[in-house]
């Protein structure tokens, strides 16, 4: 349990420590290894989990078990090599004369900041602890979308706090129908923990949970960027900081998807229906398809990759509303594989704009002939998110088509179009961006390439072989979502 | 039901959901902004009261912990800050022309009526106070956002937003009496973080824009026109 607590006490010491000290020239190494301690602590406790199993903190405040503490070690991760990415990124912000210490003082403090609240959303017991960390999260990341102080960072932040201040309080109402649902019963203040109510879900008024998870699904479902509820987030991805762009489309959405999947677990066992699975069928679908037409029409290279966070975060949604052990295993797979490939797929994002000097997609040329590696890093990464094989994206697409073709034949078609259309859209931008002339007076800079290189290998690996550990993590987690497991 | 029949307490909650409504109605129509300030400062008193009320016929002691932060936040703090920007801009003199007045208002009954419609299935489990006071303090949601969408200053938004958190701690005081009191506390440090980005936000809209109507913050589209 002491690994938990020091998950939680790494990024709190960061906060404090970056907002108190001020910023100085090793602030961003001094980020790197806050983050690495963290991933060292997070480590350790997925061993802990691995040897005895579920562990449930004394004051039953903090729950692990396999569904949660893969997507902490993956936070952690991501988190890790964003921070290797960020300090030389900032530095540069910095030199061009884009940011002040005193914003980068901020900066460092925020994003500590919202790892802590990454970290609580998928630590803690309490549903109701959970929103609060979850709007934590927005509360954090707010100010960092308007760090550059440009009219559209400041529109692009305002969108943000309001669309998904106001989504998220949908959440909240939903988790107080939830606890009026169990304060029925069971006592007042153990309520609203997951353990109790998963204990006692069949108890549950089935009524008050199909309401209450309308609701859960809209406040959340804001956050992972369902359509239609996802106009902030292009939008905030790319006005942004680039490191922070890496760590939303990497961590914010899947952590609101995972708070979804947890009240759809407790809906399911109350209602013996399927009517949370059909909602995020639909919504999820809905999301896919509209994202991967919309992919076409962009001019922003941040924003491209923002509606593709959209469209698999939709494509996810989507096969954890089919339920099903496949479809389950598939989605929790694809979370992985799609943080890991969308975050490597940011920073070379970031070294590509800085390199051109501009996010405009037909001004950004011939990236290969200036910087092959800048150049084979994103042409690389889009493949893989495009869902070629041999890279994990194409196994996790595979089997959520397989699972639907089980269960659902005839949403097929509309899976294989979308992501036809997405390739399409994907592939009419980056040709021109990788290959195109290079424009005269493009300088190569220095660019940090290795976060790009662990993570899309480990995408390649997870395509090619997933290691036996992480399997039997996935089915873990697949029979506690949805009841058996695939293997 | 008859409304003789029930307790003080009963009757009480459902006066004060009456009341708690009406504010949300009568800051729908208000163009002007302090008077807007002070109608949110009205419903947050409303709010303080009932807690107060629920702490002392339940016998929750926590509950007076929940009525003091409202009271300084919702009633103090938040109206406060925003007076003071009203001050600040020279817009307290300002009537904003609502367009659609009639509609708007029409709509806000609709909501209400919609709630009823929606909550309705709970009278099965509970009883019909249950369902006035939820499907109250979910119109006052939605009301608080259509506020959002009727009004175009950037002040009346933070109205609207801090006035779906009180249709939220309406719901949680009378349904379930209060949730937890580290939910309560977290969802309160949120709430005045979030009351301070949006001095934070002011500052910043005001020097980008030069002024706190949110119809000028138009640069961002979906696609490129």
């Amino acid at each position: 349990m002491i690994a938990a607590y020091l998950v939680l006490l790494i990024p709190l010491v960061g906060i404090l420590y970056f907002a108190l000290s001020g910023h100085k020239t090793d602030t961003g190494k001094l980020n790197i290894k806050f983050n690495g301690m963290c991933l060292l602590a997070t480590i350790w406790l997925a061993v802990n989990v691995l040897n005895q199993g579920t562990i449930l903190s004394s004051g039953k405040f903090f729950l692990i078990d396999p569904f949660n503490v893969y997507l902490i070690v993956l936070t952690a991760f991501v988190g890790f090599t964003t921070s290797i990415f960020s300090s030389p990124y900032m530095a540069h912000e910095k030199e061009v004369g884009k940011l002040s210490d005193q914003r980068l003082k901020l900066y460092y403090s925020m994003f500590q900041g919202f790892m802590l609240a990454m970290y609580l959303v998928l630590t803690t017991n309490n549903m109701g602890i959970m929103w609060v960390a979850m709007e934590g999260a927005t509360l954090a990341t707010v100010l960092l979308v308007s760090l550059y102080r440009t009219p559209e960072s400041i529109e692009a932040a305002w969108k943000y706090f309001i669309l998904c201040g106001v989504g998220i309080a949908q959440a909240l109402f939903g988790t107080i129908l939830l606890y009026y649902a169990a304060v029925q019963i069971g006592d007042g203040e153990n309520a609203l923990l997951w353990s109790v109510l998963y204990e006692n879900a069949d108890k549950l008024n089935p009524e008050i949970l199909e309401i209450a998870f309308v609701f859960l699904l809209i406040g959340y479902g804001t956050k992972i960027g369902l359509v239609p509820l996802h106009n902030w987030l292009p939008d905030a991805h790319s006005e942004g900081p680039t490191p922070m762009s890496a760590v939303l489309s990497g961590l914010l959405l899947n952590d609101a998807l995972y708070a979804v999947v947890r009240n759809k677990m407790l809906v399911d066992d109350a209602t013996d229906s399927n009517m949370a699975g059909y909602l995020m069928m639909g919504f999820g679908l809905l999301s896919f398809l509209v994202a991967a037409v919309l992919l076409h029409r962009q001019k922003d290279i941040k924003r491209l990759f923002s509606y593709s966070s959209i469209e698999h975060m939709g494509l996810m949604t989507f096969a954890f509303g089919i339920g099903g052990p496949l479809a389950t295993f598939a989605a929790l797979l694809h979370m992985t594989v799609h943080s890991l490939t969308k975050s490597a797929i940011f920073v070379t994002v970031g070294h590509a704009a800085q390199l051109a000097g501009t996010q405009k997609i037909d001004q950004i040329r011939g990236l290969i002939k200036t910087q092959p590696r800048i150049g084979w890093g994103l042409l690389i990464g889009t493949i893989a998110i495009a869902g070629f094989p041999p890279f994990g994206v194409f196994t996790s697409e595979f089997l959520v088509l397989l699972a639907t073709m089980h269960s659902y034949p005839w949403l097929a078609p509309f899976l294989l179009l979308g992501i036809g259309i997405a390739f399409a859209g994907l592939f009419r931008h980056i040709q021109p961006m990788v290959y195109g002339n290079k424009p005269e007076g493009q300088q190569a800079i220095k660019a940090n390439l290795w976060p790009v290189i662990i993570h899309l290998a480990l995408v390649l690996w997870l395509g090619l072989a997933i290691p036996g550990f992480l399997a039997n993590w996935f089915s873990q987690a697949t029979l506690l979502i949805s009841g058996s497991t695939p293997l | 039901m008859n409304i003789e029949q029930l307790d003080f307490y009963t009757q009480a909650i459902l006066s004060m959901a009456a009341l708690v409504g009406l504010t949300s109605f009568l800051m729908l129509g208000q163009g002007r902004l302090l008077r807007l300030i002070f109608v949110f400062a009205l419903q947050g008193f409303l709010l303080t009261l009932t807690t107060a009320l629920a702490a002392y016929s339940l016998d929750n002691p926590h509950l007076y912990i929940s009525a003091v932060l409202t009271l300084v936040l919702k009633v103090i703090f938040i109206p406060w800050m925003l007076r003071k920007e009203v001050l600040r801009m020279k817009m307290h003199r300002d009537n904003e022309a609502l367009e659609n007045n009639t509609f708007v208002m029409l709509g806000g009954a609709s909501l209400m009526v919609f709630s009823y419609y929606v909550l309705h299935p709970i009278v099965q489990s509970s009883s019909v106070v249950m369902l006035n006071a939820l499907a109250v303090s979910l119109s006052v949601m939605l009301l608080g956002m259509l506020l959002m969408i009727s009004h175009r200053q950037a002040i009346a938004h933070v109205v609207g937003f801090m006035s779906i958190e009180n249709g939220l701690f309406f719901a949680a005081i009378v349904a379930t009496n209060g949730m937890p009191m580290v939910v309560e506390l977290g969802v309160a440090f949120d709430v005045l973080v979030a009351a301070v980005l949006f001095g934070i936000f002011f500052l910043h809209i005001r020097s980008s824009i030069d002024s706190l109507d949110v119809d000028m913050l138009n640069r961002l589209h979906e696609v490129d026109k």
